[in-house]
């Protein structure tokens, strides 16, 4: 039976102050215990409205419900069912903006933990032999470009489905986002390298170092190579620069630079040869999940002093909820409503302070939230070593720029149909933050499964 | 990964090294390069194209050992895999469609990535020369190849022991004076970035368009990153991407060179992990 508790069953994590200074996972994971007391809380409403709230339609109680009777095998077959990434997306997910917003109990109790018990059953999932066997039942070939969720799933689905499959990525190692991006201590790279490991399993080949636009063409791989269809999900992963004085000091990075310094090329390792700074004092402009994650990484690589300098207030900070609170816990140190201008030189060329201005928030902007105004004589200055800028990304354009007839949006995004991924290149689909811009994993994944969908329709009508 | 099918010692810090990359060889243009990694906990690291042979399916490459990464890779023989070798990257460099004088200007590895842009400006019936400068005859790479793709060559050393007694600059400027092959409609310079400073310092009065192939600091080369960046004409470009080619005018050095030393404390520490003291660069 349902049970009205108030609160959430907490998530163990590992201690605040020694996690600071290692790269092992923060949230430690649900015992099954644990897991069935919260399971339990669920209502399993008629209408379930969570599930109006996940970009892939997760049959939310029902595989809830799995997990109160201790049946995970079944929960972890619904979890899969419609959403192919869940170890990952249960532990990157902003569930408080997306499934857990909308729960009945969320009114006036706490939402239920749907991340924490997806995430629960994936991990369940992950100690289990698979035996899938590679099910090539079509002629047709499929490639696959950029190996990020978008692309993951869609090869996963097409595999599935009986197509050959191939995805090509640019870089040495696959994964998008979720191998440079994302830290170890929020996603361990063995999670992804099993979800990866079950695409290969399916007859999935992936081949790194190759760049299409450079290393092979679009058209090669329709003509030449004979490939059916290609699904675009190159990524948004091109950094962007505030253009305030000071930016090419040496010490200054983008997110992505320093993360990919620190993750992809194992930087957090003494025996790595990729050098990356370890300033005693580092300054992390944004306030988004690269934001956190970079100044979290900043107090795990040594920082004594690791802040976030943001121009809005806490309240409008895009973040997920819990990478912000345990950044807090971790002795983040948060200085909103301050505007960066110029970055100081030590006179060699070096980082030595960040100067910056406070701000008041002023009337609703665009985006709709409250545009941040400058309070005269406000400025200050605060000394650094290394500052990191995590202000958004755009769609990486290599692909874009060498290849004819694919329609982009004037910020580059490629012109994609919202269901189906069409591109204006016939049997060319795309998806994922190289259509939408930056955005979150969930919505890269709905977007490459819909297109593996529409890719079966078209080559496989009826 | 890329088998190494042949390699030549060209000094004693510089090798050169042919690839089977049958891929790469298809695409490659003059003016891009590869990122290549040598083992699992490796750096990736540029490095120019400096030939293809798309017949064959190799490309070749010129590595200066200057630190971990490149002497990792210097250690290598015909035989040895290169874990990851990613390109062509960047953009090709853009040759006038014939009738044009086109210089080409070497100095270090950069005369080895004259080869390819000497064929291919040839090739579209323009007239191809090569300036190449070293400290002394033993250091000068290539020549003999060079021979073979270019209409003029051009040697100089400090020295004077071979070709002409100067630096490739003091070469370039008796060219524009009309000696020798004559004067250019375009010159290209690829090499240390002090040569490319002067290289743009000796034709900026002379309108001679000119453009030179940046070297930063990279990390993806694939536009992720933005380590590379470099200002040209006041804005922020990516070398990887948006170059490494840029118009020699309109781009800031002295940042360029700063930029360049970032890790010179930790790339140390990296050489000496690989015990031995950092070689003298040519
Ligand atoms: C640091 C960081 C933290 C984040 N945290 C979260 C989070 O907590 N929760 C969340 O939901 N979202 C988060 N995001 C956003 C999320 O990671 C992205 O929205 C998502 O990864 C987009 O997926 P994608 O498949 O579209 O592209 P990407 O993950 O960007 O992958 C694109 C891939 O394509 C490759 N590629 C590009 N061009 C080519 C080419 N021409 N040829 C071959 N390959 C190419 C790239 O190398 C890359 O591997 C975060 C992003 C960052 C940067
Ligand atoms: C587009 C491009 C093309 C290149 N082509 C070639 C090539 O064809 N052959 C070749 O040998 N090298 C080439 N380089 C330079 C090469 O990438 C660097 O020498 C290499 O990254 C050094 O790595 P390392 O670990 O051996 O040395 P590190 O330990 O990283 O550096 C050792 C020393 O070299 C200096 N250095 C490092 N990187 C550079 C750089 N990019 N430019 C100038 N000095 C540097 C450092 O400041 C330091 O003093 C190219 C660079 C770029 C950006
Ligand atoms: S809305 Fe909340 S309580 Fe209702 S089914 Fe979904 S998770 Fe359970
Ligand atoms: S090397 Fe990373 S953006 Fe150019």
């Amino acid at each position: 039976m349902p049970v009205k508790r108030f609160d959430k069953t907490p998530m163990p994590t590992q201690v605040a102050g020694m996690r600071a200074h290692n790269f092992l996972e923060v949230n430690e994971g649900y015992t099954e215990d644990h897991a069935r007391f919260e399971a339990e809380r669920c209502l399993r409403c008629q209408d379930p409205i969570c599930v109006t709230g996940c970009p892939v339609g997760v049959p939310i109680p029902q595989f809830i419900h799995a997990v109160a009777l201790g049946d995970r095998q079944g929960a972890s077959r619904l979890l899969r069912s419609a959403n192919p990434l869940a170890s990952v997306c249960g532990r990157v997910c902003a569930q408080e903006n997306q499934c857990e917003a909308r729960c009945s109990l969320a009114g006036r109790f706490n939402p239920v933990a749907i991340g924490h018990l997806e995430r629960f059953v994936a991990d369940w999932e992950r100690t289990q032999t698979h035996e899938a066997k590679p099910q090539i039942t079509r002629t047709e070939k499929v490639a696959i470009i950029g190996s990020g969720p978008a692309g993951l799933v869609c090869a996963g689905e097409l595999a599935r489905l009986g197509y050959s499959v191939t995805i090509y990525e640019a870089l040495h190692a696959p994964g998008g986002v979720l191998r440079y991006g994302i830290p170890e201590f929020r996603l361990p790279k063995d999670i992804l390298d099993w979800e990866i490991s079950l695409l290969t399993d399916l007859g999935v080949k992936i081949e790194c170092n190759v760049i299409i636009g450079r290393t092979l063409s679009l058209d090669q791989l329709t003509t030449k190579m004979g490939y059916s269809a290609v699904f675009i999900g190159t990524g948004a992963g091109l950094p962007q620069f505030l253009g305030i004085p000071g930016e090419n000091l040496v010490g200054v990075y983008s997110a992505n630079e320093y993360l990919t310094r620190v993750n992809l090329m194992r930087g957090y390792s003494a025996d790595a040869d990729t050098p990356v700074a370890h300033g005693e004092s580092v300054a992390i402009v944004g306030a988004g999940n690269t934001a956190m994650d970079a100044v979290r990484t900043a107090m795990r690589m040594g920082a004594s002093k690791a802040m976030v300098i943001y121009r809005r207030s806490e309240t409008e900070m895009s973040a997920r909820e819990e990478e912000y609170h345990h950044a807090k816990e971790e002795g983040v140190e948060f200085h909103c409503l301050t505007n960066p201008l110029e970055i100081i030189d030590d006179g060699n060329g070096r980082v030595a302070a960040l100067r910056c201005q406070r701000m008041v928030l002023g009337e609703p902007d665009k985006s709709g939230r409250a545009r941040p105004v400058a309070i005269p004589d406000s400025e200050f200055v605060i000394p650094v070593d290394n500052v990191v800028l995590a202000i958004g990304t755009t769609p990486n354009p290599m692909l874009t720029r060498t290849t004819a007839g694919l329609s982009t949006t004037p910020s580059g995004c490629i012109v994609a149909d919202e269901r189906t991924g069409s591109t204006s290149r016939s049997l060319v689909f795309a998806g994922g933050d190289a259509v939408s811009g930056a955005a979150t994993v969930i919505l890269a994944a709905g977007a490459g499964k819909r297109a593996a969908s529409a890719i079966h329709e078209t080559l496989n009508p009826g | 990964m890329s088998r190494i099918v042949e390699t030549r010692q060209l000094t004693p810090v510089t090798k050169m090294f042919v690839l089977d990359n049958r891929l790469i060889a298809e695409s490659a243009q003059a003016g891009q390069f590869v990122m290549l990694r040598v083992h699992k906990d490796g750096e990736r690291i540029p490095v120019t194209i400096a030939d293809y042979d798309r017949e064959a399916g190799t490309i070749t490459i010129v590595v200066q050992a200057v630190g971990a990464t490149t002497r990792r890779v210097d250690a290598l023989d015909v035989g040895d895999e290169i874990l990851d070798v990613a390109g062509p990257l960047g953009s090709p460099i853009e040759i006038p469609d014939g009738g044009a004088h086109v210089v080409g200007v070497g100095g270090g590895f950069g005369a080895a990535a004259l080869l390819c842009l000497m064929r291919e400006i040839h090739a579209k019936g323009n007239t191809a020369t090569a300036i190449v400068g070293a400290r002394n005859q033993d250091l000068l790479i290539m020549t003999n190849e060079l021979l073979g793709v270019a209409d003029n060559v051009e040697i100089c050393t400090d020295d004077g022991s071979a070709g002409m007694k100067g630096f490739v600059t003091q070469r370039l400027a008796q060219l524009m004076d009309g000696q020798g092959p004559g004067r250019p409609d375009r010159v290209i310079a690829i090499g240390p970035m002090a040569m490319m400073r002067a290289i743009a310092a000796a034709t900026k009065e002379s309108g001679i368009k000119t453009m030179v192939s940046m070297d930063p600091l990279m990390v993806d080369g694939t536009g992720m990153c933005g380590g590379c960046r470099v200002i040209v004409d006041g804005k922020s470009q990516f070398a990887c991407i948006d170059g490494p080619v840029f118009d020699a005018q309109l781009v800031d050095f002295d940042l360029a060179m700063r930029r360049n030393k970032a890790y010179a404390e930790q790339e140390k520490a990296a050489a000496k992990r690989l015990a031995c003291a950092p070689a003298e660069a040519v």
